[in-house]
């Protein structure tokens, strides 16, 4: 029977898992920005059609899908600037590992303050 | 007494490299770093102004976005966005699509579709930024920002 390959430096450790979080949160805020240019374009149209799919924007299901959008571009802002950090500061490989978790944690602090506010105002109706 | 021959290797040359893509995937490279830089300041901008003060995602309609785009910073700022996130965006789901579409006709379809969405986003958005009237003809007046009544 087959074994999992030995793990490396990279395979199945914070490089690895990062790199993956960096692409599937790209790809993500990709997709929405195709939609969101598409949304906004009906600020041409009228101002009744801009506001009828804005509020769609608004209901509970989307205002639950925009907190996960915005984590995915919070994570996708500062590992970002991780990357630059190991590519152009010498001593950025090093730190690789301990830049991801503060990216990590910045990310949660980040939310913390974010989701009440934007939770109120998509439920509370305020 | 022998000689020992000087190791040489001649120099690189446009004719005798081995790679024949020039330095475009390097300058991709850069501006994926360059523009990520540009747009961590712009996108958290957009988002702070838009989702977290005063009433965020519940004080967005056509006044809002009409009031912001009266004035001239904020349609360089939503148009330098637009363009900066797109080539970003483009070159990031190109690098996505060369790594895991393993067949040449798969490619040129994805990269097709890839460069349709491109275009059309990046026109669209250009040409609604530019020709935007924030006091249309016609509209009701409570549904337009404060500068029409100016």
């Amino acid at each position: 029977m087959a074994t999992a390959p030995a793990g490396t430096l990279y395979r199945g450790r914070e490089g690895m898992w990062s790199w993956v979080a960096h692409r599937v949160t790209g790809m993500l805020i990709f997709i929405f920005l195709l939609v969101h240019v598409l949304d906004t374009s009906l600020v041409r149209v009228s101002p009744e059609a801009y506001n009828a799919v804005i509020g769609a924007y608004k209901n509970p299901i989307m205002g639950l899908a925009e907190a996960g959008l915005v984590a995915a571009i919070v994570f996708h802002a500062f590992n970002g600037i991780r990357v630059v950090l190991v590519d152009f500061w010498s001593k950025g490989p090093r730190h690789q590992r301990v830049m991801l978790w503060i990216v990590v944690a910045v990310t949660v602090i980040l939310m913390a303050g974010f989701l009440p506010r934007h939770l109120g105002n998509v439920f509370g109706g305020a | 007494m022998t000689t020992i021959e000087m190791p040489r290797s001649p120099r690189a040359t446009r004719s005798n490299r081995r790679t024949t893509r020039g330095n475009a995937e390097m300058a991709g490279w850069l501006f994926m770093r360059i523009s990520g830089i540009v747009l961590v300041v712009l996108v958290l901008g957009h988002l702070i102004v838009n989702l977290l003060v005063d009433d965020g995602i519940s004080g967005i309609n056509f006044a809002f976005v009409a009031g912001k785009w009266a004035d001239i910073r904020w349609q360089i700022w939503d148009l330098l966005m637009l363009w900066l996130a797109m080539i970003h965006g483009a070159n990031g789901v190109r690098t996505i699509i060369n790594d895991y579409a393993e067949r040449d006709s798969t490619r040129v379809v994805l990269k097709t579709l890839l460069a349709t969405a491109f275009t059309v986003t990046v026109v669209l958005g250009t040409l609604v930024i530019f020709t935007f009237d924030p006091c249309p003809a016609g509209a009701p007046a409570e549904l337009l920002p404060s500068v029409c009544s100016a």
